[in-house]
């Protein structure tokens, strides 16, 4: 067993990194406050490839594996958990379904799209379906060499800015998930829409929406895999991408702790500084075991995923307790701020509120839990 | 036309330096390419962005680690790279000695380099290298032009700046301000690799200094702190002047 990374992956951390240091984090305040998306921003991200790092090589992208993909959105969530949203939204979570069942022709499509700098979205998150994704009302029907499409989908990331969605409706209700289909959909296409953006209470730099289908005809071509097939797809992608939002929340336990760190040595109380009290060491000391294993669990389910093995269990280990981990720590960082902690002031309030998504969205703390629980007793 | 860039592996601008047996600690510390030799990179890569340079080589001299440096200047976009293994001892001249050779047998038409090193800030390499060499040599630039075989630059001089123009082949070093250097991308990171990387060993020639001792700056000693009404103040502040600092006062 060897926990060190490779050299390229050494070197993307340390690009990150800097990335987010300098491009992202002196920001990211600003955006949070006033619900800005970064588009410029964005921009420099996908001319660095950092917008693409889902993309194979063969198809024009890096070629990153999923540890290095982890990495990098780790960084870049440690500067803003909002933007890190949006790159990870368009490039891992959106891309995994072409990546898991697209056709080369699908692929290349996609991909050549992304290259080009488009963003893309993953539509499966309905007002009605949640948690209970097999629910989805969202309807498919055939029309030739179509599908048409209609239905709304809710809580979209970058449902307002992309121009990809990836779309999952079903053939019919009646039979639950055998009958759900995913596409590839143009935001061009005629009867496309987009809700107002939400007023999140964190990843305020991302974009959230609504994105509302109404007659919509799809190219029978832009179907992924088989009528039917959309249900495994959704479960395959989202067992994929859990460790990225692993990632993600170790970001914003990071920069909690970083923040939480500098402000213990400056501040003083009672004479001294407050890093000097054992009250304060061990919240540090706790809040750095439970990142460092965080960062293990999503490293290793990321490891997994490139060596082809079963990774669906330590994905959600991985997802659940980082989630929960980004909100210990970010709450802890409230606390070691004290009342400063509680103001827009000092950052630490923003990384509490942008935290708590990690325990929401792609999949609950709940419902990675029942995963979890599920694999521990089957018999 | 060719185009070689030296480059040194540095401690991170941030780091913390210690003293350990007399020398200074590596343990620990974050290795960064020199900043102003990035900068040197980087006006190199654009050179051949603007189809002026046809290649980009960036050449070290050190020990294994800097390779680093070799292969951040390859992500942001240098075609090929030449560690000279050089023992991490060697001086201002031994190190401009063995760059020097590696010039001669690279044949370049321009030679790139930060004007200083952000660890040591010896800034004598390339000004020793030009004179090994004896090609013209401007330092310190801000801007670079070339044409006609000529490379015309301006740089810094005392309080304000000049404008010099020599003849190709030269050594140009240059300052953080010429250009803002690149963040590799995924992709330069990724073909970092590939590019080919050539292991030389240095000319051997003796050093022609010896560092005698390493001392760290010393602490600074806490102010003294003048409290009371104004004219108190004031009053305590001269008598401080006067008869501590022993500061002269001209009527």
């Amino acid at each position: 067993m060897d926990f060190r990374l490779t050299e390229e992956q050494e070197m993307m951390k340390r690009m990150a990194r800097e990335f987010a240091d300098n491009e992202i984090a002196p920001y990211a305040q600003e955006w949070d406050k006033n619900n800005i998306f970064p588009e410029e921003t964005v921009k420099k991200m996908h001319e660095l490839g950092l917008m693409t790092i889902g993309v194979p090589a063969e198809y024009g992208g890096p070629g990153l594996d999923h540890v290095a993909q982890n990495i990098v959105t780790e960084e870049i969530a440690r500067g803003d958990a909002g933007i890190a949203t949006t790159m990870a939204a368009s490039t891992l979570l959106a891309a995994d379904p072409v990546l898991i069942a697209g056709t080369h022709e699908q692929k290349k499509w996609f991909y050549g799209m992304q290259n080009e700098g488009a963003i893309a979205a993953f539509c499966l998150t309905e007002p009605e379906a949640g948690s209970d994704v097999a629910n989805l009302s969202t309807r498919c029907i055939k029309d030739g060499d179509y599908y048409i499409l209609n239905g709304t989908k809710q809580f979209i990331s970058n449902g307002g800015v992309a121009q990809l969605y990836v779309v999952f409706a079903t053939l019919d209700k009646k039979l639950g998930h055998k009958g759900i289909c995913a596409f590839m959909v143009d935001r061009n296409t005629p009867g496309v829409s987009v809700g107002p953006k939400e007023d999140k209470l964190g990843i305020r730099s991302s974009n959230t929406t609504q994105v509302i289908f109404e007659d919509v005809r799809v190219p029978a071509k832009n179907l992924l895999g088989k009528e039917g097939e959309g249900f495994k797809i959704a479960m395959k992608t989202l067992d994929l991408s859990r460790a990225s939002v692993a990632a993600m929340a170790v970001g914003v336990a990071q920069a909690a702790m970083e923040a939480s760190i500098k402000y213990a040595k400056e501040r003083k109380q009672f004479g001294k500084p407050i890093a000097s009290f054992q009250a304060i060491q061990f919240m540090l000391a706790d809040m750095a075991q439970y990142i460092h294993a965080a960062r293990l669990l999503y490293l290793e389910a990321s490891s997994r995923q490139d060596m082809g093995l079963p990774f669906t269990q330590i994905a959600s280990l991985a997802k659940c307790f980082a989630g929960d981990v980004a909100m210990k720590v970010a709450t802890d960082a409230v606390q070691i701020f004290g009342g400063y902690g509680y103001t827009k002031e000092y950052p630490v309030e923003k990384y509490f509120r942008d935290a708590k998504i990690m325990q929401i969205f792609e999949g609950t703390a709940q419902v990675q839990r029942l995963v979890i629980a599920r694999d521990l007793l089957r018999d | 036309m060719k185009v070689l860039v030296c480059v040194k592996q540095t401690f991170d601008t941030e780091a913390k330096i210690e003293l350990k047996d007399g020398k200074i600690s590596d343990a620990g510390i974050n290795l960064i390419i020199n900043p102003y030799d990035e900068v040197a990179v980087e006006g190199a890569i654009q050179l051949k962005e603007k189809g002026i340079a046809s290649e980009v080589v960036v050449v070290s001299a050190g020990s294994d680690k800097a390779m680093d440096a070799i292969r951040t200047a390859l992500a942001m976009g240098a075609d090929r790279g030449i560690l000279i293994k050089q023992d991490t001892g060697a001086d201002e001249y031994a190190r401009a000695v063995a760059i020097a050779e590696v010039i001669r047998s690279e044949d370049p038409n321009l030679v790139l380099a930060g004007h200083v090193a952000a660890d040591d800030g010896s800034s004598q390499v390339p000004t020793r290298i030009a004179e090994i060499l004896g090609w013209p040599h401007i330092n310190v630039i801000t801007s670079l032009e070339i044409a006609d075989g000529k490379v015309r630059c301006s740089s810094e001089a005392d309080g304000g700046s000049q404008v010099t123009e020599v003849k190709l082949p030269a050594v140009i070093s240059c300052q953080v301000s010429w250009n803002e250097p690149r963040y590799p991308s995924m992709k330069g990171i990724m073909q970092a690799k590939k590019k080919p990387v050539a292991t030389v060993d240095a000319v051997a020639v003796e050093n022609k200094t010896r560092i005698i001792e390493y001392f760290l700056p010393q602490a600074k000693q806490a102010g003294v702190k003048v409290e009371g009404e104004p004219e108190e103040c004031a009053a305590k502040l001269a008598d401080f002047i006067k008869n501590t600092a022993k500061i002269e006062v001209k009527a």
